[in-house]
């Protein structure tokens, strides 16, 4: 891809990047794809063939919808395209249809609503000012961006393997955060809750977005140390601010509203009935605390095995560890106590906390607001409720802004990045996509750690030796789960071993990346509150 | 190196686009009774692993010549052999004697899959990268995106990985011994070229080329002293690299004759389906094929190969040099393809290699001829199925090109290497100053007829008195086009001293 551009300098080396990608993204059309295909096909055929009133009542299949009214509205529009293609994939009832036509028409619309992606990263770059090294066109921070952001392993595998929209919807956010780089705020604000009733994921961003407008666009003035001047609160902003959210918000619920559906409508958007880890346990705090709860039940199961051997145990109390139950929903914790979503809802909120407050005592412009919106995202991947593996996108596409930046952000970016993309693996785990999302993976990994590491040449190594150490495990890692365990005997008695460790290996990746961005947050805030005084 | 990581990431997206497009349909899939050389290939592995070597090119009643009996040379047997093992070992139905014919199954493509992309990772794409790397007078920069581009070549990559073959071997092995007599490594290049020979007898296109060079440089040492010892050690390396793959088969004389008829069957006719050739097109005013005897058809189409050929090959054992030998590859492979004996339409891939190895010195031209010779192959590919990967690898070879070299700039005649031609054409016709404008506009023609015909094949249907209209058609379009390069690339071959002479003068 880098080579593309080589000899053309400045020109259409951006084009040449878009163009190339996309193509890729063609290339991927036959393979595999999830469930998630059939969930949107049945998207497809419920808001077309259903009166407004029965969208979130419909429950013919088992993937009903869950996401917000813009996104059904956005279904709806496609539908109309849909049925020049083929007409039977509209029909509600015709449960798992995949003609082929069908299979081009959902797969050209992921990569045709990329295009909204592909603008948001142009006017990414156009505000990112990076640092400033080589005249060379491959060494410029600009290229470096987009590069990162257009070849995004994450996007390329959830959004054109496995199937998703999630291309257009981190189009959006993207083009949000650009809008506030550009002091735009008001279309950055109305951007932003145009996506949130588009996916309600986003909401894990939210606290960030809503601190930031407050304290840098509502409040006009700081006094000299930096801290807020009351006085130069604005009504006026905080009051258009407030009526584009709730204009957004009520062009989206508002048809539910007055049909009296909005319990329905919240219902089904916030599933709480779900486990507390998703079948494959994303790589956050829940995942180590689960593997640790394993752990400690193995050990006292032992320890009432020797005891019962010794003959002082009763062999009746003998508690059953759950250890073959790793890939059910409902885990039941043995040893430690359950986690309520309450709790991870409070763990959610402590986590986020102190970024917020950073962002409110101390705001350092955009790129603040930055990293507290990734502290944010990741906060929340971290402890959240029922988190997929995916979330970890959330994190990864904003702080691919950062990284180009500081060495230090781009260290703690290319841990999280790696590690995250690593723990998409268990996605694709068909024969034939094996390959590819090695390949894409290789790819996109040595590209960003090497054009990093050349961007920031002059400063210290990017990793000490126990990152070098722990990223390079990551191959045994997957020689071990993907080459050599099939072929163990194990397989058939645990086989959810390659799973488990994957997911554990990279919760210790992510959760050191989520620490030292924080700790890096909250020192920078810190060293600049001592440099103002 | 210190751009090694650009390199890894062009080697990287190569594989990936392989990878993907193998994941698409391949020749005969689903079609009995004869399949297509998916099965062919399939066939061989269980026809070597199964009979004793005697039996592999005779017909018996285990082994039938009239289903895809073995063709090639004793290399591409062994080749078969070796993923026999392997398949062996995976799965012994995959290749078991009678039961196995016409096998498929989601893991067996797999499988084949991958003993492609294992040999073009191990003999292919390291020939190219290394390439890129030796080429002299150009940047860092412009050798990663030469391989980017060479790496992308669609007519390779969807033949191999689409229709299924293994043509990066023999392609693979003959680029290693254009590497290795351009290095002046002549023997190492020459027993690599031996080995493409064993593998595919088709490489013989390129073998006029190696042996002028390689004589032409015997000459230059002196015949007497230098230039007769290498003579000597290399035509021992040919006899003995021959004698060693053909030695299983140099026991009976009968057997080795049966191989020969095998390799070259005569009384295959002309031409096989639709070929961009010659003979095909003039099939359309003409039907040759039926009103002269076979002997006649031999003799005509080796008359008009061998004079087609000729000119480039005397220039280049009087003047031997590296530049001169590729793109004598390019005229004499082009030769044969266009006025050869029993050509087949994937033979262009053996033009297209040595095109590939001039992109860089002529990225306008290359990139022009690399595209008319992926559509040449268009009916083919249809008829595959692989019209989406076609399309979208050829698109983005041609932005890769593009992007790398902006051919578009590149079109002056100097850098078309036309120079020295133009200016011995201005003696007799002052008024000759308009040629790179008219190749510009061929090139404009010649691509709107290529979308427009790739258009219409895949949407109209064709009238029901004339069913191959188009696909007649691709060919007709692609043989003028590659007619035109023909005299291109002599026109270059013979007018290239003159203009390093006369820049010697000049220095």
């Amino acid at each position: 891809m880098a080579a593309f551009t080589i000899a053309t300098g400045t020109g259409n080396w951006f084009s040449a990047l878009a163009l190339g990608v996309t193509l890729l993204k063609c290339l991927l059309i036959p393979t595999y794809h999830s469930t998630d295909f059939e969930v949107h096909r049945n998207w497809l055929a419920i808001t077309h063939s259903l009166p407004i009133s029965q969208w979130y009542y419909e429950a013919t299949s088992e993937w009903t919808l869950d996401y917000p009214p813009f996104f059904a509205w956005f279904e709806y529009i496609l539908s109309h395209v849909a049925k020049y293609f083929d007409q039977e994939m509209l029909n509600v009832h015709n449960l798992n249809y995949s003609s082929s036509r069908t299979l081009l028409f959902q797969r050209f619309s992921v990569i045709f609503m990329d295009v909204l992606f592909v603008y948001a990263v142009r006017e990414c770059c156009k505000c990112i000012d990076g640092k400033k090294v080589g005249k060379e066109l491959t060494e410029k921070p600009k290229f470096i961006l987009s590069v990162l952001l257009l070849w995004n392993f994450g996007l390329l595998i959830v959004d054109h393997i496995h199937f998703q929209y999630n291309g257009f919807l981190f189009g959006l956010m993207l083009l949000s955060i650009a809008r506030l780089f550009q002091k735009r705020h008001m279309e950055g604000a109305f951007l932003f809750a145009v996506l949130l009733h588009f996916k309600h994921i986003y909401l894990y961003v939210a606290p960030a977005y809503g601190v930031y407008l407050l304290r840098s666009y509502c409040f006009t003035a700081n006094k000299p140390d930096g801290s807020i001047r009351w006085k130069s609160f604005s009504f006026v902003r905080v009051i258009s601010l407030g009526l584009v959210v709730f204009l957004v918000s009520a062009l989206s619920l508002g048809p539910f509203l007055a049909l009296n559906q909005l319990p329905q409508v919240f219902s089904r958007l916030f599933p709480f009935k779900r486990g507390l880890c998703h079948a494959y346990w994303a790589p956050n705090f829940w995942a180590l605390y689960n593997a640790l709860d394993k752990v400690l039940s193995e050990l006292i199961v032992n320890i009432w095995y020797l005891g019962l051997k010794l003959k002082f145990l009763d062999p009746n109390n003998i508690p059953k560890a759950s250890m073959t139950s790793g890939l059910v929903q409902q885990f039941q914790h043995t040893v430690l106590p359950s986690v309520t979503p309450l709790a991870t809802l409070i763990c959610t909120l402590i986590a986020i906390l102190p970024s917020i407050f950073c962002l409110w005592f101390k705001p350092q412009g955009p790129r603040g607001f930055l990293r507290c919106l990734t502290l944010c995202a990741l906060s929340s991947f971290m402890f959240g409720w029922h988190v997929h593996e995916k979330a970890i996108l959330l994190a990864i596409l904003p702080m691919s802004l950062l990284s180009v930046g500081k060495a230090g952000d781009a260290s703690i970016f290319l841990i999280l990045t790696t590690t995250g993309h690593y723990s998409l693996f268990p996605l694709l785990f068909t024969a034939p996509e094996l390959p590819i999302k090695i390949l894409l993976m290789l790819l996109f990994t040595i590209y960003s750690i090497s054009s990093l590491k050349t961007l920031f040449r002059k400063e210290k190594p990017l990793f000490n030796w126990m990152e070098t150490f722990y990223l390079l495990g990551l191959g045994p890692l997957e020689v071990c789960c993907e080459f050599v365990f099939p072929f163990t005997s194990w397989k058939v008695k645990y086989p959810f071993i390659p799973l488990l460790l994957t997911s554990v290996y990279c919760a210790v990746g992510v959760t050191y990346a989520w620490f030292k961005l924080y700790v890096s947050v909250l020192i920078d805030s810190a060293i600049g509150k001592t440099k103002k005084q | 190196m210190e751009k090694w990581y650009l390199m890894t990431i062009v080697v990287l997206i190569g594989l990936t686009v392989r990878w993907t497009v193998s994941l698409n349909s391949y020749s005969g899939a689903g079609k009995p009774p004869m399949f297509g050389d998916y099965e062919a290939q399939r066939h061989w592995q269980e026809i070597t692993f199964n009979l004793p070597v005697k039996q592999w090119y005779f017909n018996s009643s285990d082994n039938n010549l009239q289903y895809w009996g073995l063709d090639y040379p004793p290399l591409t047997a062994y080749h078969s052999l070796l993923c026999a093992y392997v398949a062996k070992f995976i799965n012994p139905d995959w290749i078991a004697l009678h039961t196995s014919r016409g096998y498929e199954s989601q893991a067996h493509k797999l499988f084949m899959r991958t003993t492609v992309l294992i040999a073009d990772l191990l003999i292919y794409i390291p020939a190219v990268v290394l390439y890129c790397c030796c080429l002299k007078e150009i940047s860092t920069k412009k050798k990663i995106a030469n391989a980017l581009c060479i790496l992308l070549y669609p007519g390779l990559i969807l033949i191999d990985y689409g229709h299924f073959q293994y043509n990066s071997v023999s392609l693979g092995f003959a680029l290693w011994g254009v590497l290795g007599v351009s290095c002046d490594c002549d023997l190492l290049g020459s027993l690599a070229f031996c080995l493409a020979i064993n593998y595919k007898q088709m490489e013989l296109y390129h073998a006029l080329p190696f042996f002028c060079f390689l004589l032409g440089k015997c000459f230059k040492k002196g015949l007497k002293g230098k230039g007769f010892v290498l003579l000597v050690k290399l035509a021992c390396i040919v006899v003995a690299s021959f004698v060693l793959c053909w030695l299983p088969f140099f026991t009976e004389r009968e057997q080795t004759l049966q191989v020969l008829r095998r390799l070259f069957p005569v009384d295959r006719g002309l031409f096989e389906d639709k070929v961009a050739n010659i003979w095909c097109s003039f099939n359309v005013f003409l039907k040759i094929k039926d009103i002269l005897p076979r002997h006649i058809q031999l003799i005509m189409s080796f008359c008009f190969t061998f004079l087609s050929l000729l000119p480039a090959c005397i220039k280049l054992i009087l003047q031997p040099s590296s530049k001169g030998f590729k793109f004598t590859l390019v005229s004499c492979a082009l030769s044969f393809f266009l006025f050869s004996f029993q050509v087949h339409e994937k033979s262009i891939l053996l033009v297209s290699l040595p095109v590939c190895l001039v992109l860089s010195e002529i990225p306008f031209m290359s990139t022009w001829f690399l595209l008319v010779s992926t559509f040449s192959m268009l009916p083919l590919l249809l008829k595959d199925e692989l019209l989406m990967p076609s399309v979208v690898t050829t698109m983005a070879f041609f932005i890769a090109c593009v992007t790398s070299f902006s051919i578009f700039e590149k079109t002056s005649e100097e850098e078309l290497q036309l120079k020295s031609f133009s200016i011995s054409v201005r003696k007799y016709l002052p008024c000759f100053t308009f040629l790179s404008r008219i190749i510009q506009y061929l090139f404009l023609i010649s691509v709107i007829t290529m979308v427009l015909l790739t258009l219409m094949t895949v949407t109209l249907d064709p009238p029901q008195k004339l069913p191959d209209l188009f696909s007649v058609l691709v060919c007709f379009v692609s043989c003028l086009n590659f007619l035109f390069f023909l005299v291109y690339f002599n026109i270059i071959i013979m007018w290239d001293s003159k203009s390093g002479r006369n820049q010697k003068k000049i220095s």
